[in-house]
């Protein structure tokens, strides 16, 4: 019988290891692992490359790993917020390496890695500092910049429902990046507010099939401040 | 002359989405035009974090963590609203799909150069967001801003100094003095303010200004 589903935040982190690239979902708050980033702070990896949105905020969740200084180097869109204070003070002590991508990239990137594209053309960036380097082309007359595939070793993800096979369903806005990070990291790793039971999902409208994921953990219905 | 409030200036973009848009509104400045669009069309709000059809902020006590806008606000879903994935999202975005973005900005070019992400300060921590795929994606791409900085110097200008966001990207800015085309002719004022000449936007502004053919009385 395939099921995999762990029974602990613990199992679910087991061999994350140094120097690892691991891909965490959210934008900001919401879609956030938060119950798979403490566990990963208490697993104790360390020099990874992190990819997300943004780069913390407050002192809880992506900002605690960061605070932990476990985090060698993080692929981002937004990183200066209101309250990415942590982040900020490791940028300006030389102590965390950032890789600036227009939003829209990242994400391309991120799902061109689980699709198996090599790269691509896009006209974001082009002409900008962000795509300072790259190659160029001239396509139908129109400008484009070379974006290559982001790989990731594990992708930590938020979603709403799973069964045992991995298939998800998400929660409204806390989707974003969840679906492509789960298909371009080997080792998806989701959290889940419920597991249920095969076939309880509505195979129209699962979101992330169960071959994009190998390891769903849950953690119940306290996490959601308000409810539905 | 009488400048435009900051509403008055989101009233004045409003005014000119059409019924059926798709409209990404930026953070900042631009969201204040959600408060003016008419209520008797039907216009879809696109935000970059995952929806279509953005209603407006729940009453307090409703907000849900998890329904947010790309300020990372709390918003709500209009019935027929639907969520989908970041590279869904930006798909939309970048392939054209969006009839409307509207945009604040540091400077615009008489080319229609956008800066409007990053100061390139030394002391600056960069962050750009959906600022590039907006800029280069949508069918119609506004700039929303105040006509000149604090210390009176044109935020429109020959040539963007502060870092790029796109080139030759933007098609009409809104000032509280004016909205001007850019044209492949250059710069076209379509409206003045009450009381403002058009050679005193002129004097103000530093860049060249024509007029646009069906806009301003001769």
């Amino acid at each position: 019988m395939i099921d995999k589903t762990v029974p602990s935040l613990e199992a679910a982190v087991a061999g994350v290891f140094d120097g690892a690239t691991v891909m965490i979902g959210g934008f900001g708050a919401a879609g956030q692992p938060t119950e798979l980033i403490d566990a990963l702070i208490d697993q104790g990896a360390k020099d990874l490359t992190i990819v997300n949105n943004n780069a913390g905020n407050g002192e809880t969740g992506l900002a605690a790993l960061l605070k932990a200084r476990r985090v060698r180097r993080i692929i981002c869109s937004f990183p200066r917020q209101v309250d990415s204070q942590v982040f900020d003070a490791l940028y300006r002590a030389g102590d965390i390496e950032l890789e600036l991508v227009p939003q829209g990239n990242l994400a391309e990137r991120i799902r061109a890695a689980g699709a198996g594209i090599g790269g691509f053309f896009t006209p974001t960036g082009y002409g900008t500092l962000l795509a300072e380097g790259k190659e160029t082309r001239v396509i139908d007359g129109r400008h484009y910049v070379l974006e290559h595939p982001i790989h990731a070793d594990f992708a930590l993800v938020k979603a709403l429902k799973g069964d045992r096979w991995g298939n998800l369903v998400y929660r409204k806005t806390g989707r974003n990046f969840g679906p492509i990070m789960a298909s371009a990291a080997k080792c998806a790793i989701v959290q889940v507010e419920e597991i249920v039971p095969l076939g309880a999902l509505d195979p129209e409208i699962v979101v992330t099939p169960g071959i994009f994921v190998q390891r769903v953990v849950a953690i119940g219905h306290a996490a959601r401040a308000v409810a539905a | 002359m009488k400048r435009l409030t900051r509403d008055q200036i989101a009233a004045r973009v409003a005014r000119d989405i059409q019924e059926g848009a798709y409209v990404n509104l930026g953070i900042g400045l631009p969201t204040l035009v959600a408060n003016h669009l008419p209520k008797d069309r039907e216009i879809f709000l696109h935000s970059e974090n995952g929806l279509l059809g953005m209603g407006p902020a729940p009453a307090a006590g409703q907000e849900d963590p998890d329904l947010i806008n790309a300020g990372k606000q709390p918003v709500t879903l209009l019935t027929g609203g639907c969520f989908f994935h970041h590279a869904d999202s930006f798909a939309m975005m970048r392939g054209g799909h969006l009839d409307v973005c509207v945009l604040g900005a540091f400077q615009v070019s008489v080319t229609g150069d956008l800066a409007n992400w990053h100061t390139g300060g030394p002391d600056a921590i960069p962050a750009v967001g959906g600022a590039m795929d907006l800029a280069i994606g949508a069918k119609q791409v506004y700039v929303m801003m105040e006509h000149q900085t604090k210390s009176g110097e044109s935020k429109i200008v020959e040539r963007c100094t502060y870092p790029l966001t796109g080139i030759g990207c933007v098609n009409r800015i809104y000032t509280d003095l004016a909205v001007i085309d850019v044209t492949p002719q250059g710069l076209k004022v379509v409206e003045c303010v009450d009381d403002l000449s058009f050679e005193e936007l002129q004097r103000l502004t530093g860049v060249p200004l024509g007029r646009a053919a069906e806009a301003l009385p001769a």
